[in-house]
C-alpha cells in the first residue's frame, strides 16, 4: 500500500536536555546508531526516561537532535520541519480532532495533499475497512471507544502512506485485554500495508509480540539491538536480561567451552566469548529449571504458590533466592515450604553473562 | 556538551516556516513598539535631561507637596480597597461555594453581582454614589434629611472602588474555594472541630495566598484607576489624577513622565510579587480537584445571616447600577422627579451623542477582533509552540497587565508626539483614530492572552503536533485546529476587549482629540461639571451596549461554540 517503505538511519544521534531540579544539562540520547530496514517493525523499548520517546520524537522532528544526523529514506532529514517529513505518527492520546468526525480526521492529511474529493473518499473508505471502523463515517470522536480511537488514530496516519509509521505507547490508555488484541491488530495492518513502523513501548511482552527487531534502551544509551528471541535467550547485559522478562542471575565460575561452576556444581551452560577461569553470572528464566527430589544443585523451599499454570516457587540456595516457575503442575509433585529440593536445568536454557 | 545543534537546525524549522517567522516578527515589533518604547521613553524623559543623567526632575516633582501627598492618598486607598474588596470578595464566594441557597433569586443576585462590574463603564458607581449620597442626594438629603453630606474624597474613592473591585475577588476565590477537596474539611469535622474551627484551621489557611493574590490585584486596579478619583475624588488627588493634571493643567511632560515613572514602579513591584510570587504559591497549594460534591451547610444559624448579609450588599450595589437610569429620567435630580426623555434627547441634538457612539462604537469594533485575534496567536505561540523569543512574547504581553492607563497615555504622549525617539517616523500616527485603536488593543490584550492561555493548556498538545505531523503547516494548524478548538476563548476576548475598550477612558482621555468624540470622556465631562442628567443619560445608553453585546456573546455561543459539542478530553 505505501508508496516506498523507507528505512530510517540514525548516526551518532545525541539529545541533550536540562534537567529542571539541578539546572545541569544532561544526555537524553547519546551516540545512538540504528539502522532501520524498510518494511521492518522495530521497537524501542526501554523504562521511562531512558530516551525511548525523545528518539521517537527527533525521528518525527518534533524535536532536534545536538548531534548526528537522521535519514529517511537515505535523505538527511535534520533541518526539515514536522509536516515537511514522510513520516506519521500515532500518539498516546490518540489526538483526534475533537471538533471532526471520524471521516475529517482520517482525511485531514489528504486534504492537505489537495486530493480530490472522490480520491479522498475511497481512500478513506478502504482504510476505515482496513482498521475494522466501516460505516462509522460519521460519528465523532467522543463517541467512540479507547480501542475504537486508537483504530482511527492508525487510519489516519496510515492513508497518508508515510514512508514510515511511528507509535507513541498507542496502547497504553487501553485495558489490558483489548490491548493484546490491537497489539495483534496492529501488526496484522503493518504487515498488510507492508509499512516501515518505529514503535515505543515500555512493555516487554507488547514488544515481543510485535517486532522484528527490539531496541532495548537505558538512560539514553541503546543497551541491545535484536530479535526478540535473542534479546531473551542471549541478553548482552543484565539490564537486557532483567528488563526482557524474568530472570534469576546465579554466581559461577567459567571452566571451559560451554561449562560453568555453579556452588561446585558443574554445569553445561552457553559461555559465549567468555574464557576459562572467568567469574560471571549465568541467566536463568524462572521455567529454565524444574524441580525433583535429586539433581545436580539443591535447595529449600522458602515460597511455593499455584498460579493456575504454574506452581511458583521460591528456592533458597545458599545465600541466594531464585525464583523458579514449575509449568503444567498438575502431573507434578507439589514441594512445600520448607523441603528440601534440587534445581535440574533444561537443555540449552542457561546463559552466562 | 554544547546544544548548539539543535539550537541552529531549530531555527532552520523556523526559517523554513515563514509564516510563523513573520508572525513572530510583527509580534515583537508590535509590543516593542507600543507597550516596551512608550515605557521606555517615560524613563528617559525623567533621568535625562540636557546635561545628561539626572535626578533633578524626580527631585523637582518629589519635592511638590501635592504629588508627595498623592503618593500617600493612593498607598492608603489601595491598601483599605485591596482589603475590603478581598474579604467581601471571600465572604461572596464562601456563600456560594458552601453554603445551601435555597432560591434563584439569591442566584439571581449573585450572578448580577459579578457581571455589572464587567459591562459597566468604570465610573457609574461614582456617579450614582453622588447622587445618592451627595449634597443633592436622594437617601442623605430626602430620607436622612441631611443637607451637608459629602461623599467626596477618600471614604468616596473607597467604597466606590470596593464596590467594583470587591466581583472580581469574588469570582477568583470562588475558583480557589471548589478546588478544595471537601474531604479535607470533612476529617477536620470528623476528628471534633467545630464549623468555625474548620474554617481558620483548613480553608483559610489553604486560600490565603489566593486571598493575598486577590488584595494585590485590587491594590492593583485601585491605585490604577483614574476615572473613579477623577469624579469622586473632590480634592483628594491620587497618582493617576495628579499625573494627569500634571500634563493636562501645568503642561509639565517631564514632570508627568517622572510621576508615571513612580506610579509604573509600585504597580510593576506589586505585579510581580502577585504573578510571580503569590500566583503560583496558590495554585500549588490547590492543585487537586474536589473528589466529589460538597455537603452545603443548611444550619439556619448560618445560613440566614450569611444570606442576609449577603443580599443586603448585593442589592446595594444593584441599587447603585439602576441609580444611573433613573438619573438619566427625571427632570432635575434631587429636586424634580418627574420622569422625561429630555436629557436622552439632549444627549442627541445639542451634545453630538450620535457622533460620541458612533466613534466609540466604531473604533471599539475595530479593535475588538483584532486584540482577540492577536491574543489567541500570542497564546498558540506561548503554550503550544519553542521558539527563542517566546519569553519575551509572554513577559512583555503580561507586563501590559500591570501599566495603569494614565502611565500608558503619558507614554504615548511622550513617545508618538513627535515620532519615534523625536524622529518623525510614526508621526502620522499620532492623533489619529489608529493610535486608539492601538490603545484599546493594548489595554485589552492582557485578560484575552490570559484566557486564551488557560484554554489553550487544557488541550492535549499532541492534538496540535498530529495536524503538524500529518502535513499541516502552522498556519493551516492554528486555522483548523486551534481556532476551532478555543472558539468560545477567541468569541469572549473578542467581546471582552470591545467591552473594555467602549467603557475605557484612562489612557484614552489623554490621547483624543477633538475630531474624535468618545461617550467615556462625554461621561466625564458632564459629570464634572455636575450635569447628572446628561452623563446618566450618555451611562445608560453605553450599559445598554455593552450589555447587549455580553447577552449577544452567550447566545452565539450557545449555538455556536465548541465547548458544548465537543466533550475535550483532559490527559
Amino acid at each position: 500500500m505505501a508508496k516506498e517503505k523507507k528505512g530510517v538511519r540514525l548516526e551518532h544521534i545525541s539529545k541533550i536536555y536540562k534537567d529542571p531540579k539541578t539546572g545541569k544539562d544532561f544526555y537524553a540520547v547519546k551516540d545512538q546508531n540504528l539502522e532501520i530496514e524498510p518494511g521492518s517493525f522495530v521497537t524501542l523499548l526501554g523504562p521511562s526516561g531512558c530516551g525511548k520517546t525523545t528518539t521517537l520524537r527527533m525521528i518525527a522532528g518534533f524535536e532536534s537532535p545536538d548531534e548526528g544526523e537522521i535519514y529517511l529514506g537515505g535523505e538527511p532529514i535534520n533541518a526539515l520541519t514536522p509536516n515537511k517529513r514522510d513520516t506519521a505518527m500515532v500518539f498516546q492520546s490518540y489526538a483526534l480532532l475533537p471538533h471532526y468526525n471520524i471521516f475529517d480526521n482520517v482525511a485531514y492529511g489528504l486534504k492537505l495533499r489537495k486530493m480530490d474529493s472522490e480520491t479522498i473518499k475511497k481512500k478513506v473508505t478502504d482504510i476505515l475497512a482496513l482498521v475494522g471502523l466501516e460505516g462509522m463515517e460519521n460519528r465523532m470522536t467522543n463517541q467512540l471507544s479507547g480501542g475504537q480511537q486508537q483504530r482511527v488514530a492508525l487510519a489516519r496516519a496510515l492513508v497518508i502512506e508515510p514512508g514510515v509509521l511511528l507509535f507513541d505507547e498507542p496502547l497504553s490508555n487501553l485495558d489490558a485485554k483489548l490491548r493484546v488484541s490491537m497489539r495483534t491488530e496492529i501488526r496484522r495492518i503493518q504487515q498488510e500495508a507492508g509499512i516501515t513502523a518505529v514503535y515505543v513501548t515500555h512493555d516487554q511482552s507488547e514488544a515481543m509480540a510485535i517486532s522484528d527487531k527490539v531496541i532495548i534502551m537505558n538512560k539514553g544509551i541503546v543497551e541491545q539491538v535484536a530479535t526478540p528471541q535473542e534479546a531473551y535467550y542471549y541478553p548482552n547485559n543484565k539490564f537486557v536480561a532483567d528488563f526482557i522478562g524474568e530472570c534469576n542471575f546465579l554466581k559461577a565460575k567459567v571452566t571451559g567451552q560451554d561449562m560453568v561452576e555453579i556452588g561446585g556444581t558443574a554445569v553445561k551452560c552457553a559461555t559465549g566469548s567468555l574464557s576459562a577461569g572467568a567469574d560471571c553470572d549465568v541467566v536463568l528464566r524462572p521455567e529454565g529449571a524444574t524441580l525433583s527430589d535429586m539433581g545436580a544443585i539443591k535447595g529449600k523451599v522458602d515460597y511455593s504458590c499455584f498460579m493456575g499454570a504454574y506452581q511458583d516457587y521460591h528456592i533458597r540456595i545458599g545465600e541466594s533466592v531464585i525464583k523458579i516457575q514449575d509449568y503444567n503442575p498438575k502431573n507434578k509433585k507439589i514441594y512445600k515450604v520448607g523441603d528440601e529440593v534440587y534445581l535440574n536445568f533444561e537443555d540449552n536454557t542457561l546463559y552466562a553473562l | 556538551m554544547a546544544k548548539s545543534q539543535s539550537a541552529s537546525l531549530d531555527r532552520k524549522k523556523l526559517m523554513a516556516d515563514p509564516i510563523m517567522m513573520t508572525t513572530i516578527v510583527l509580534l515583537v515589533a508590535f509590543l516593542t513598539i507600543f507597550i516596551l518604547y512608550p515605557l521606555a521613553i517615560l524613563l528617559v524623559d525623567s533621568f535625562i535631561s540636557d546635561n545628561g543623567l539626572t535626578l533633578d526632575i524626580f527631585k523637582r516633582v518629589m519635592a511638590l507637596s501635592n504629588f508627595r501627598r498623592a503618593i500617600t492618598n493612593t498607598l492608603k486607598v489601595g491598601f483599605l480597597v485591596g482589603i475590603a474588596s478581598a474579604l467581601i470578595g471571600l465572604l461572596f464566594a464562601y456563600v456560594e461555594v458552601y453554603v445551601k441557597l435555597r432560591t434563584r433569586f439569591m442566584e439571581g443576585l449573585f450572578k448580577a453581582v459579578s457581571m455589572l462590574p464587567v459591562v459597566s463603564p468604570p465610573f457609574v458607581l461614582s456617579l450614582s454614589m453622588i447622587m445618592l449620597f451627595g449634597k443633592a442626594g436622594i437617601i442623605t438629603r430626602f430620607l436622612l434629611k441631611i443637607y451637608d453630606n459629602s461623599v467626596y474624597g477618600f471614604w468616596g474613592i473607597a467604597i466606590v472602588q470596593t464596590l467594583t473591585f470587591f466581583p472580581v475577588c469574588y469570582m477568583m476565590l470562588k475558583g480557589l474555594l471548589k478546588n478544595i477537596d471537601p474531604s479535607l474539611e470533612e476529617a477536620a469535622r470528623d476528628m471534633g472541630a467545630s464549623r468555625f474551627k474548620v474554617f481558620m484551621t483548613v480553608t483559610l489557611p489553604l486560600i490565603l495566598p489566593g486571598l493575598g493574590n486577590a488584595f494585590l490585584v485590587t491594590f492593583i486596579e485601585s491605585i490604577a484607576d483614574f476615572a473613579n478619583p477623577m469624579i469622586i475624588g473632590g480634592s483628594y488627588d491620587t497618582l493617576a489624577t495628579t499625573i494627569y493634571l500634571q500634563i493636562t493643567g501645568a503642561y509639565d511632560k517631564e514632570g508627568a513622565a517622572a510621576m508615571a515613572v513612580v506610579l509604573l514602579a509600585i504597580t510593576l513591584v506589586m505585579f510581580i510579587v502577585q504573578k510571580y510570587y503569590l500566583e503560583a504559591k496558590s495554585t500549588a497549594t490547590l492543585s487537586g480537584k474536589a473528589s466529589r460534591e460538597r455537603m452545603l451547610i443548611t444550619d439556619k444559624s448560618v445560613t440566614i445571616p450569611l444570606t442576609i448579609l449577603c443580599s443586603a450588599l448585593a442589592i446595594f450595589v444593584i441599587l447603585m447600577y439602576i441609580c444611573v437610569p433613573f438619573g438619566a429620567m427625571f427632570k432635575t435630580w434631587g429636586y424634580d422627579f418627574h420622569l422625561t426623555f429630555k436629557w436622552f434627547g439632549q444627549v442627541f441634538t445639542k451634545y453630538k451623542g450620535l457622533k460620541a457612539f458612533k466613534d466609540s462604537f466604531v473604533l471599539s469594533l475595530i479593535s475588538a477582533p483584532i486584540t482577540a485575534l492577536l491574543s489567541m496567536i500570542i497564546s498558540y505561540l506561548v503554550v503550544k509552540r519553542n521558539f527563542k523569543t517566546k519569553g519575551f512574547i509572554e513577559a512583555v504581553s503580561m507586563l501590559a497587565m500591570a501599566v495603569p492607563g494614565t502611565v500608558l497615555g503619558i507614554g504615548y504622549i511622550r513617545g508618538f508626539s513627535g515620532g519615534l525617539f523625536g524622529t518623525g517616523i510614526l508621526q502620522g500616527l499620532y492623533g489619529t483614530g489608529a493610535i486608539l485603536v492601538i490603545v484599546f488593543i493594548v489595554r485589552s490584550l492582557p485578560t484575552g492572552t490570559r484566557s486564551g492561555i488557560s484554554a489553550l493548556r487544557q488541550i492535549d498538545k499532541s492534538i496540535e503536533e498530529s495536524a503538524y505531523d500529518m502535513g499541516a503547516d502552522s498556519l493551516k494548524v492554528f486555522m483548523t485546529v486551534t481556532l476551532p478548538l478555543i472558539k468560545d476563548s477567541f468569541l469572549s476576548g473578542f467581546v471582552t476587549s470591545f467591552v473594555r475598550s467602549i467603557t475605557a477612558i484612562s489612557a484614552i482621555i489623554l490621547l483624543v482629540t477633538p475630531s474624535y468624540l468618545l461617550i467615556t470622556v462625554q461621561i466625564n465631562e458632564f459629570a464634572e461639571k455636575g450635569s447628572f442628567g446628561i452623563a446618566c443619560a450618555f451611562a445608560t445608553i453605553l450599559i445598554i451596549i455593552t450589555y447587549s453585546s455580553v447577552i449577544l456573546m452567550n447566545i452565539v455561543m450557545k449555538y455556536f461554540g465548541t465547548s458544548r459539542k465537543v466533550n475535550l478530553e483532559e490527559n
